[in-house]
């Protein structure tokens, strides 16, 4: 076997799940273990340089953290990453002397930003600080994109979304609201030194059905364009009967929305099973908890106009293959409504880009973006967000933002946009003495918590009440201590151990062996004290030992980082260390080794 | 001492034995012995032979006397009699044990001064009766507890820690044991597992008793430049030749058989031992070629390991003695406290 390399900070990395599964790596253990010292401030803090905003991702993220979470190999379930997230936003005190400064003086680069969401305002989050001016071109009046169009109150409290924007805009934004791009060319002409796409992917798919365009039009809604007139408070009420066609979180939000706006009969019709659906878990439960129902195998027929008035839906009825790709029509049936809102999805829209300006578009007519440096094939032209690769969600746009960012500062500084500044690690040892760790080392078997809501009763009274409340203090600390500080991780030193089983004897994960060298890794991974299953999880291979020339292995499936290995070496060949990845933003050395 | 005890991790895909039971079942408290020390992994041994034997918790008594070895029993088998005797009195206390009740499993453990200084008395007596257990000698050349004095085993040349050389004799406990015609001789390391486990499965289902020499390095105290009993004078001097495999009795036990076994022996249950690898003309039933194989290894600076020598068919204590075959608590009250006529009667026997 290779031994593992261990000055590739992507080993260590890959260990800690949750900031792995990040698109922004967030330092997930790192903040988590803050909360549980009551230090909000600095939890925060560590949560903003990767995430950017931790109070609306506390909120609103999609989690691919969670499912990663080691917690659910070793008890089921993972730890609340997301609502430990909004705790520490929630009781953080006056952070804002410890928010990024511009520079009084001024590098002299103007950049563009089309769009002011997520992506856009992450861009502006981290190219402001270096000096640059950044004029951001948004066409509603208030800034946000999708995180306030799209997103109702009652999830995201408007002053959260004002909160962590204005700590961007104020860095000096220059904000263009109401302003529409009309011409790319126009733009690139206009003295700017880089471009970034951050427009979203603003049009919602239509149902081009029989009746769609027969005079019901006013009563039958896009989403998106749905939720943002409610947002901008366009649109006050909604008929009592309600056909939401979707299973994605916008249709969840859409249903949620018209239960507050007088929709009483508010129903989910999906054409597949209910295994397919888009919607995250929880935001589904909370829907059918609001009294939505869920109509799944109903697959949209036509719209029933009656003297220009939208009357109801036919449906077929369909009845579906294992695995969910066949149908065959069992019936129709027509259900009566009010109103129909179609949350099917959603498309990008770049009328705007001439097709002659050296942006080169590819499949479903989106533009060539790479997907590192988010450059499009015109030097100086980023896309990111939505606009880059399709609607994904608030965590990858931000994710771009950071790339994008740093391609803009290479770009402007005559740096190869290639050439990305290296991404770095810190090992500090967290031995604080005989049998004592800078960590709670201990596993703690706590069940995950459960979220508080505000009652069902009090819930639609007003369409800004925010339903979640959040974790109690008790909740908190226990929810903490469920986390398995996988960033603390055990560290080999192979010229230090002398073969005396200790580690592997303790291990109650049963995660080490000492063993002779096999040339398959497979074969190898049969052979260990409890079989490595979980190919997903890479082995930590040691050099040879030096009394018996075998190698020591870890599997690091299930090890629950409790220290115990190295608690019990007596010569530190093993040692609990903190791994701390240094990520690199625009404006981070390129230089290695500084 | 260990900051936490050992977790439960419950998603651990842990095994069951034909009990139900995982290894983890066979655990005791947390060690609070210095990290490193062998004694631990021949605790982990021991707990990962009662697993794989099924042994039922219940049917254990751990037995053991004073000093470092003495307080592993603490850390095994939770679920187990257990006995803490006076310094160097735990074969005594297992005859009388083992005289009241001949169905447990007793394991005895001790340490290099317990058995071969302050008890050599009694641990020759053991031999001599053949108490049907299994005696473990956790050796690691010094008094650990007192700040690691030499011990009865510690060699000749051997240093201390600050570079005092041994000048005394040492005493061999497996050549003490054979000499006294223990019919069941073995020599481990703690640092090898794959032998240890199943020369302890075999002293388990030995009728008789089953001295086991184990070599424990005191990570503390001895194991330094200067020592013959480190991690690595072991490694570099052990003389491991001798291979066995335990298999259990069934009727499966022939297809179970290695090819490439020497020689095999029959136990007392129908277990079998097959012996895979073993030095030329070498015969582990024969008691003088074992003593002489053993001399001359040492007169090379080697120290041969193995299961050195086994004798299935000697009688137990109980043999010897006649006994009933029923522990003393399966026995009515009226069979086991015959009353005041029958004593009566069995001193007029006397007159």
């Amino acid at each position: 076997m290779k031994p593992t390399d261990i000055n590739n900070p992507n080993f260590f990395h890959n260990v800690v799940d949750c900031q792995w599964a990040c698109p922004a790596h967030t330092n997930v253990p790192e903040y988590i273990r803050l909360i549980a010292q009551g230090r909000y401030d600095d939890a925060y803090m560590v949560n903003r340089v990767s995430n950017v905003f931790p109070g609306i991702l506390g909120r609103t993220c999609d989690r691919p953290c969670e499912p990663a979470c080691r917690r659910s190999r070793v008890d089921g379930t993972p730890v609340a990453i997301c609502r430990l997230k909004r705790v520490a936003s929630d009781l953080k005190g006056d952070i804002t002397e410890r928010l990024p400064k511009a520079p009084e003086t001024k590098n002299g680069k103007r950049i563009a930003c089309i769009g002011a969401g997520p992506a856009s305002l992450t861009v502006a989050n981290d190219l402001l600080p270096l000096g640059y001016e950044v004029v951001i071109f948004e066409s509603s009046p208030k800034p946000g994109g999708l995180m306030r169009s799209n997103i109702p109150s009652f999830r995201l409290p408007e002053e959260v979304l004002d909160f962590e924007i204005d700590a961007i805009v104020s860095l000096g934004a220059e904000m263009r609201y109401e302003t529409e791009v009309t011409s790319m060319k126009e733009l690139i002409s206009g003295g700017f030194d880089a471009v970034f796409v951050g427009s979203g992917a603003p049009r919602g798919k239509d149902l081009d059905i029989e009746g769609r365009r027969a005079g019901g039009e006013s009563r039958i809604h896009i989403g998106i364009d749905w939720l943002q007139s409610v947002a901008f408070g366009h649109i006050a009420e909604i008929g009592k009967r309600v056909l939401v066609i979707g299973v994605g979180n916008t249709a969840m939000d859409c249903c949620r929305t018209a239960r507050r706006l007088g929709g009483k009969d508010v129903k989910i019709m999906a054409r597949r099973p209910r295994e397919y659906f888009k919607a995250s878990p929880w935001e589904l439960e909370d829907a059918e908890e609001e009294g939505v129902e869920i109509i799944v195998n109903h697959a949209p027929k036509r719209f029933i106009i009656e003297e220009n008035h939208l009357v109801g839906m036919e449906f077929e009825i369909l009845k579906w293959n294992e695995g969910a790709t066949r149908s065959e029509v069992l019936d129709t049936v027509i259900i009566p409504c009010d109103d129909v809102i179609l949350a099917i999805g959603q498309e990008n829209a770049f009328t705007w880009i001439e097709r002659d300006s050296g942006i080169e578009f590819g499949k479903w007519d989106m533009p060539m973006v790479d997907e590192v440096t988010m450059e499009s094939t015109l030097p100086g032209v980023y896309f990111g967000g939505d606009a880059a690769f399709g609607p994904k969600n608030i965590i990858w746009a931000v994710a771009h933002g950071h790339e994008a960012a740093t391609s803009i500062h290479n770009h402007c500084h005559g740096i190869p946009i290639n050439d990305r500044p290296p991404v770095g690690m810190t090992l500090t040892s967290q031995k604080m003495g005989l049998s004592e760790w800078s960590y709670h080392n201990d596993y703690n078997p706590s069940p995950r918590q459960q979220m508080n809501h505000i009652e069902l009763s009090r819930r639609f009274a007003n369409l800004s009440l925010e339903v979640e409340l959040g974790f109690s203090a008790e909740q908190t600390a226990r929810e903490v201590e469920r986390c398995l500080n996988c960033d603390i991780q055990p560290v080999f030193r192979t010229q230090l151990c002398i073969e005396c089983d200790a580690c592997i004897d303790v291990c109650p994960a049963e995660c080490l062996t000492i063993t002779e060298d096999r040339e398959d890794e497979l074969d190898l991974r049969r052979y260990l004290t409890a079989p490595a299953e979980n190919l997903d999880e890479p082995l930590y291979v040691s050099t040879k030992l030096a009394q018996t020339g075998r190698i020591m292995i870890k599997d690091e499936n299930i090890c629950v980082h409790c220290g115990l290995c190295a608690e019990r070496c007596p010569t530190a060949a093993w040692n609990m260390e903190k791994f701390v990845l240094q990520l690199s933003y625009a404006g981070t050395s390129n230089k290695k080794g500084k | 001492m260990p900051s936490i005890r050992k977790p439960l991790i419950p998603l651990a895909p842990h095994p069951t034995n034909a009990l139900g039971l995982t290894v983890r079942d066979y655990e005791g408290a947390m060690s609070t012995l210095c990290a490193g020390c062998g004694h631990d992994s021949i605790t982990a041994a021991l707990v990962q032979t009662f697993f794989e034997l099924d042994t039922p918790p219940e049917m254990i008594a751990k037995l053991s006397g004073i000093g470092c070895s003495s307080k592993t029993p603490t850390y095994f088998v939770s679920g187990a009699h257990g006995f803490n005797s006076v310094h160097g009195r735990m074969p005594p206390i297992v005859t009388g044990a083992n005289a009241a009740n001949r169905n447990n499993l007793y394991i005895g453990i001790s340490g290099d001064g317990d058995s071969l200084s302050i008890g050599t008395g009694h641990f020759v007596h053991a031999i001599r009766k053949n108490v049907n257990m299994v005696y473990i000698i956790e050796n690691n050349g010094v008094y650990g507890l007192t700040k690691g004095q030499f011990s009865p085993t510690a060699d000749v040349g051997s240093t201390t820690k600050r570079g005092v050389p041994n000048e005394v004799p040492p005493i061999d406990p497996v050549e003490l044991a054979l000499s006294l015609g223990a019919s069941f001789v073995a020599r481990s390391f703690s640092g090898d597992k794959k032998q240890l486990i199943p020369i302890l499965k075999a002293a388990i289902e030995h009728h008789g008793f089953a001295m086991i020499d184990v070599i424990s390095p005191c990570i503390q105290f001895n194991n330094h430049q200067g020592s013959t009993k480190s991690y690595k004078y072991i490694r570099e001097h052990e003389l491991n030749e001798i291979d066995s495999v335990f298999l259990r009795s069934s009727s499966q036990i022939m297809a179970e058989l290695p090819t490439d076994s020497r020689v095999s022996v029959t136990m007392h249950d129908g277990s079998l031992i097959a012996f895979r690898t073993l030095p030329e003309n070498y015969d582990p039933r024969n008691r003088t070629a074992a003593m002489n194989y053993i001399h001359e290894a040492k007169a090379k600076g080697e120290v041969p390991t193995g299961l050195l020598y086994v004798e299935s068919e000697q009688p137990d204590i109980h043999d010897l003695n006649r006994t009933t075959s029923k522990p003393l608590i399966n026995l009515p009250l009226e069979k086991l406290c015959p009353g005041k006529k029958e004593l009566d009667r069995f001193q007029e026997s006397f007159v």
